[in-house]
């Protein structure tokens, strides 16, 4: 469904992304892992067409988003819901506003109608929807900014690719948690492709049906979380070093269903 | 002989560094200018942003009239002032009318606004659009299949288009009723002596580049103080950064173009200006 073809990606002459090569099947979960600054959001970034890269492909259903005009990238992002880094909710508007902005802004839907389907939607990702949908995004906590944003995705493309950015860095355990728990929930349920860019460990165990470590831009690792466990690279021990002793406590753990 | 080596070598990391400022001023230019043009194509294809480009006539038009005010009343009498003292010593504080129209209409008025208005409102804009860039809402607006230059720089850009015109006439007449108060109270010049005297010089050409230079930095601060906000990096820093760069450029840039347009009007238009 997505395929990077020997991607390289420069920002300001400092090269990011060196040859990346993979591909994700549709319904596969893949978390894509690396230490801080190795460029994984890059990649959902590249996904999304917006940004392009200086050599290589990037296949989305069979086209090629690097060659495809500004107007085409629309079709392709359509499919496509991202979750941000901290949610990026529109600061200016309503939670109910947020949810309901793709249809706000591309269809003739009534208000009232665009009202009703963020209510169902704020409900699908567990939360209070007549106790929230008037308030501003800062008056929500991290956790429930995050679950608004899922919902904004979900609501605004119908997608068959979930992207998520750092889901729950910034959170407290019990937040991290239950957006954990709804990532799981979405594509378990929904059963469409899901890209989570994380640095914890935790989150990756969690959520992945598949691991890919980038370490200074590269591809290190590429396979199930077995593989991930027996990894002899060194560029990979070094990232899950801190990790190993909790690992596969970690990989037993249970996470809240919401 | 190693002395002047290490001249060299610092003679050569001067030229470097400056080679670079060139190349980062050069790539800036050119950023900006198709970043303009891009703005330019998007004032005129679908979709219309009515409700933002109401909001922001409203920001930017009753939000600056206060500060247009205080700027139009103080900057004439505080000009009324000066002036009459000096033609007093002439004995042709009678002529203190045609002064203020010239100084006013023709150059003051139209600046004077155009940098309250960059102060003002280019530094708003920017550090919104960084604001929103920082914390990635620009690239969730694309996401969702909207052109956030349509979206956010058009309304405002608009906006500006209509509202410094618009707010520079409101100043002028400020200005010029403040001169009329220093004349009358202080100068002792006849209320039908200034008013007449203004009348005298309210001519085509002076209204035409009155109002051709407050278009024309509409431009300007929406270009520069979109530009600066769209392309701010760095966090909250580099907004903090970029709104300071917004204003800055852009009232020199005011300045600069305030100039020009004055030469080129009395190239083209002298006949229509004496």
């Amino acid at each position: 469904m997505i395929e990077f073809k020997n991607v390289y990606f420069a920002y300001d002459e400092k090269l990011i992304l060196k040859n990346i090569s993979f591909k994700v099947n549709a319904s596969e979960a893949l978390v894509i892992m690396g230490p801080s600054g190795s460029g994984k959001s890059t990649i959902l970034r590249l996904i999304l067409g917006l940004e392009c890269p200086q050599k290589g492909d990037i296949i989305i259903e069979d086209k090629n988003i690097c060659r495809m005009k500004e107007s085409q990238k629309q079709n392709i992002r359509k499919k496509i819901g991202m979750v941000f880094q901290d949610g990026a909710l529109f600061d200016s508007l309503s939670i109910w506003e947020n949810v309901g902005y793709y249809l706000l802004e591309h269809t003739n839907m009534s208000v009232e109608e665009i009202g009703q389907k963020a209510i169902k939607m704020l409900g699908f990702v567990g939360l209070d929807a007549q106790e929230i949908m008037d308030k501003l995004p800062e008056q929500l906590s991290g956790g429930m900014q995050r679950r608004v944003a899922i919902g904004r995705a979900l609501l605004s493309t119908n997608p068959k690719v979930m992207l998520y950015d750092e889901p729950t860095t910034g959170l407290d355990p019990q937040s991290a948690e239950n957006v954990l728990g709804l990532i799981k929930k979405l594509h378990h349920e929904i059963s469409i492709a899901t890209i989570v860019v994380t640095h914890q460990i935790a989150d990756a165990v969690a959520l992945a049906d598949r691991f890919i470590v980038i370490v200074e831009g590269e591809v290190v690792f590429d396979g199930n979380l077995e593989e991930l466990s027996r990894c002899n690279q060194p560029k990979v021990k070094g990232f899950l070093a801190p990790f190993r002793k909790s690992f596969f406590k970690v990989a037993q753990k249970k996470f809240i269903e919401i | 002989m190693f002395n002047n080596i290490s001249y060299l070598r610092k003679e050569l990391t001067i030229f470097k560094a400056i080679n670079k400022w060139l190349k980062n001023f050069a790539y800036e230019l050119q950023n900006m200018f198709f970043f303009s043009l891009r703005m330019l194509g998007a004032m005129f294809s679908r979709p219309f942003y009515f409700s933002e480009t109401k909001e922001q006539l409203y920001l930017i038009g009753v939000g600056s009239l206060y500060l247009i005010v205080l700027t139009g009343i103080f900057a004439g009498q505080g000009f009324a002032l000066a002036f009459s003292v000096e033609l007093a010593l002439f004995g042709a504080k009678d002529y203190l009318g045609r002064i203020m129209v010239l100084a006013i209409i023709r150059e003051l008025g139209p600046v004077l606004t155009s940098l309250m208005i960059a102060a003002r409102v280019a530094a708003g804009i920017t550090a919104e659009l960084g604001a929103m860039k920082s914390s990635n809402q620009i690239d969730a607006m694309v996401a969702f299949g909207i052109d956030p230059i349509k979206k956010l720089a058009v309304p405002r850009l608009i906006s500006l288009i209509i509202m410094v015109p618009a707010l520079t006439i409101i100043c002028d007449i400020i200005a010029l009723f403040g001169g009329y108060i220093i004349s009358v109270f202080i100068a002792h010049v006849s209320s039908t002596m200034y008013w007449s005297s203004v009348r005298e010089k309210l001519i085509f050409g002076n209204i035409f580049i009155g109002l051709l230079k407050p278009a024309v930095f509409s431009f300007v601060i929406a270009f520069i103080a979109c530009y600066k906000g769209f392309t701010s990096a760095g966090g909250t820093k580099g907004v903090g950064r970029a709104t300071t760069d917004s204003v800055v450029l852009t009232s020199i840039t005011i300045l600069m173009v305030n100039f020009f347009i004055t030469r080129v009007v009395f190239a083209l238009l002298k006949g229509y200006l004496l």
